[in-house]
């Protein structure tokens, strides 16, 4: 870890050689599946170096995933929120529109990855766990396109809450398994995938969803998402001939986050903001899922992180409005980068996501997943504080189409 | 290692059940299933029942590695109200009337970590702990939990199962002391009952490697896969039939009543007979 005060040279350089990220990250997992993880690790290493894994991989993205996602400045949003902002304020916002990935969301870009991984690795079989669904449905698709079979963990609360994407995972072969420990979320399907794989570790291979669980899964799947952060960059460029002001992205895991994050660390000018699920206020206990502002270090799904916990080590269910948000960890990466303060970790409730869902809606024409959501509820507050010639850059990263009817149950509507 | 670990309760009690040419009972129970005094009445008559080792589960809220049995008894344990604090006091109080039985505490790091790794060392030796199996924590976490237990004068008690090849045991059993858990299958607590055959090659393949006593366990649940399995182990583990037997002796709202301890005490004599005739069995 870098001194207090003193700045180090780079960002970017984590994990180390025993997958730590400052006193983060780490492989605290049993040992029946220690060799399969230094297997993969092995097998990730030899995947960097391999030209034939990239193009394969940047083919699929092109041509499976619709990559490059574009990058859309929000005329719109901008307009209305300086409208509001003192005189000079309100930055520009962009979006990078993930949410038009096949699936609907980021979490194709990681599948894609893992599942050329799984394939090099010579697994026949895939789990996942999902908590919105959107990762076991980019898993299931995946699983479908490479002909492997697919099993998707998810907390039966979850599959009530999301049941669109339930269907979607049937309808793509992958066998749903709804998981009742616990609160019924996605730290319990997480728990039940990893029994899966603890019995299963011959011939199974575990996509896991979010830059979080042992090394080096945060490692890779951060590489896997940063397609979007290096589009981003390459794509400001070309309109505006500069870099980014802010960069804004919700956090369940950390992975869309990171993904958008990554790239842009070592550019000292770009402030970035990692929004937390803040459910009914960080004042309620266990009814928010902001880790980071709410928890504190502790070791779950194979990493030593920032975890909601009570004071004798027990983990909290956390809550919020997002399905996808409401895990009790984060990703080791993201408790790295805050107490280097390199990033500033904030939170938004689920009435603000709310509100920001409808706004987003009617002024742009986009159906925001709940998930980003929260970070548009971090750009609402933002950029009418900042300069009118300044940029936001926003992670769209999944669209809201699974979420409609848990809104207007929300909303008090019948459809 | 710290000549205390080597020499103390886990290490004797290893020397006395060979003399007896037989293989040790180890009982799993979780620390405070279904509620701390029915627990604790459990715990004082587990030796008397036929228990030569007692692992004591320190439940968690997450326990990854473990199936439906042990993660029920966990959550009953939790409900009740268990802590780490709750679960080392037990110990303590056990140590009043049993000065020989090794109790070895189970379950996952985070408790422990948040706990504080040191203080914990310090205080599960002060109450009469004798070793540590923490799931979560393999060799390459070695730091954080086993080195300080092995300077406390703790065993450090690690699991070997059939993933972990001929290349990966020495790592494994590096800083390994008082016995190694063989886990027999790969899968969580409660899964299939094991096949004594792959056991036997197993063990001998581990102790081509290591001095120390190698005890089996993972899915055996009555008397003659005890003895089966006894017949080449240094020792047996039983945990989820055990933690079963409270469940099924539990009243509807889930609460002790006068057959919790009988129901695990029975259980326990029963397996307590097949180690003993494990080696009867084999020499016939
Ligand atoms: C659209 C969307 N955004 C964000 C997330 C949160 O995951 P992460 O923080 O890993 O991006 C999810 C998870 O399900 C999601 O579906």
């Amino acid at each position: 870890m870098a001194e207090p005060g003193l700045k180090p040279n780079t960002y970017r350089s984590g994990p180390d050689e025993t997958g730590h990220f400052g006193m983060f990250g780490g492989r605290f997992v049993a040992e029946t599946l220690m060799p399969n993880i230094l297997e993969l690790e092995a097998a990730y290493k030899a995947a960097k170096e391999d030209p034939e894994f990239h193009a394969e991989l940047a083919s699929l993205a092109t041509h499976y995933a619709g990559r490059p996602s574009p990058l859309y400045y929000a005329e719109r949003l901008t307009e209305h929120l300086r409208e509001a902002a003192p005189a000079g304020r309100g930055a520009k916002v962009y979006f990078k529109r993930d949410e038009l990935n096949h699936t609907g969301s980021h979490k194709i870009n990681n599948c894609l990855g893992q599942i050329l991984l799984a394939r090099k690795m010579g697994k026949s079989r895939i789990i996942a766990e999902t908590g919105a669904g959107q990762h076991g449905v980019a898993s299931a698709t995946v699983a479908a396109r490479f002909g492997l079979p697919c099993t998707v963990y998810m907390g039966k609360t979850d599959t009530e809450r999301q049941k669109p994407n339930v269907f979607r995972m049937r309808l793509l072969g992958a066998e749903v398994k709804p998981v009742t420990a616990g609160a019924g979320t996605l730290k319990d399907a997480m728990n039940e995938a990893l029994r899966d794989w603890v019995t299963n570790v011959e011939d199974t291979y575990y996509i896991i969803g979010t830059a979080a669980g042992p090394h080096p899964y945060p490692e890779l799947v951060r590489d896997f998402q940063s397609v979007i952060g290096r589009e981003a960059k390459e794509q400001l460029q070309e309109m505006e001939g500069r870099l980014p002001d802010a960069l804004v992205a919700c956090l369940g895991g950390g992975s869309n986050a990171i993904g958008l994050f990554h790239p842009f660390l070592d550019d000292e000018s770009v402030k970035i903001y990692g929004v937390e699920a803040g459910g009914h206020g960080l004042e309620v206990e266990n009814g928010h899922a902001a880790s980071l502002n709410g928890g504190r270090p502790g070791v779950l799904h194979g990493n030593r992180t920032y975890l909601l916990q009570d004071g004798d080590g027990q983990i909290l269910e956390g809550h919020s409005i997002s399905a996808g948000l409401d895990y009790p960890g984060i990703g080791p990466e993201h408790a790295f980068l805050k107490d280097s303060g390199r990033v500033t970790y904030v939170s938004a409730t689920d009435r603000e996501a709310l509100d920001a869902f409808q706004l987003c809606t009617r002024l742009e024409g986009i159906i925001p997943a709940l998930e980003p959501a929260h970070a548009l509820a971090e750009v609402i507050k933002l950029a009418p504080r900042m300069d009118r010639d300044q940029i936001i850059v926003m992670n769209m990263c999944g669209r809201g189409d699974k979420d409609i009817f848990a809104v207007a149950g929300h909303l008090g509507m019948d459809i | 290692m710290s000549a205390d670990a080597s020499s103390g309760r886990i290490a004797r009690r290893f020397a006395a059940v060979r003399n007896e040419l037989r293989p040790a009972l180890v009982t799993f129970v979780t620390a405070g299933d279904p509620d701390l005094a029915t627990s604790e009445k459990i715990l004082a008559a587990l030796p008397g029942a036929g228990a030569d080792i007692i692992e004591l589960g320190m439940p968690f809220s997450d326990p990854m590695a473990d199936g439906p049995a042990i993660q029920a008894a966990g959550l009953r344990a939790l409900k009740a109200g268990q802590t780490l604090r709750k679960t080392l006091a037990m110990v303590r109080r056990f140590r009043e009337i049993d000065a020989d039985t090794p109790i070895v505490l189970m379950g996952y790091y985070n408790p422990i970590y948040q706990y504080g790794s040191e203080k914990f060392v310090a205080d599960a030796c002060d109450a009469g702990v004798d070793g540590l199996i923490v799931v979560d924590l393999p060799p390459e976490e070695d730091e954080e939990l086993c080195i300080p237990a092995l300077k406390g004068g703790l065993n450090f008690i690690r699991l070997a199962t059939p993933t972990t090849d001929d290349r990966r045991l020495p790592k494994v059993l590096q800083n390994t002391s008082g016995f190694v858990y063989y886990v027999s299958i790969n899968g969580i607590t409660g899964s299939a009952a094991p096949d004594s055959t792959r056991v036997a090659e197993a063990v001998d393949r581990i102790k081509a490697h290591t001095e120390l006593p190698v005890a089996v366990g993972f899915g055996v649940r009555t008397r003659e896969q005890a003895g089966a399995i006894g017949r080449t182990a240094d020792g047996v583990v039983v945990g989820s039939a055990i933690v079963q037997a409270v469940a099924a002796s539990l009243d509807e709202d889930g609460k002790a009543t006068q057959n919790t301890v009988s129901a695990v005490t029975a259980l326990v004599g029963e397996l307590a007979e097949g180690v003993r005739l494990s080696r009867q069995m084999a020499a016939e």
